[in-house]
């Protein structure tokens, strides 16, 4: 029972992988751009969250730490680089 | 009974990610998409985790998942607040149809 839910949700990921992707390659403008990354940063450790429940393996869960880390400290860098350093905290 | 809290919390934690994957593609202006994106996500990262905790019910993926859990709601909102504070000095179009803006004069 565990097996299909993890196949069903993966099936529901793949699909807003593709909605992203449509708002990642239209955005009008930068910000826009980054929230989709966030996005799908966000959907890829779905992925890798649901890819252990079906592999059965329990190492994966350091792939989430690592991602889950990296997500915000990639979004702050680009918020810091797009206000050109931060002069007006 | 297990299985089933398993199955209903990974079903609904992908689709709240499906939800705000259709926020993101409709709604109007960037700050609309980042209020879909960022507690959306926060909720469905929590529920596949805890499909994850449930399913696989040793200490330390437990200890991990609830890791993850806390960092994901302490910096969601941060890096939310960051975008959109750069977008807003960065003068990004927005939506025509706003009651009020209290941030339109600086």
């Amino acid at each position: 029972m565990i097996l299909l839910g993890a196949k069903i949700a993966l099936f529901i990921l793949i699909a807003s992988f593709f909605l992203i992707m449509v708002r990642l390659l239209k955005g009008p403008s930068l910000p826009d751009r980054v929230i989709s990354l966030d996005l799908l940063a966000f959907v890829a450790l779905g992925i890798i969250l649901l890819n252990m429940i079906i592999t059965g393996e329990e190492e994966y869960l350091d792939i989430v730490i690592v991602i889950s880390l990296v997500i915000f400290i990639a979004t702050v860098a680009i918020a810091k680089y797009l206000t050109k350093g931060g002069k007006n905290d | 009974m297990i299985e089933w809290i398993a199955f209903i919390a990974l079903i609904l934690g992908a689709l709240f990610v499906l939800v705000s994957a259709i926020g993101l593609l409709r709604l109007p202006d960037l700050f609309m998409r980042m209020h879909a994106t960022t507690k959306t996500t926060s909720l469905g990262i929590t529920l596949m985790l805890i499909g994850v905790i449930v399913s696989f019910p040793t200490w330390t993926v437990v200890l991990k998942g609830l890791l993850i859990i806390a960092f994901t709601f302490l910096t969601s909102p941060l890096g939310a607040h960051m975008i959109s504070k750069a977008g807003h000095l960065l003068g990004i179009k927005k939506w025509d149809r706003y009651i009020r803006d209290d941030l339109s004069d600086r």
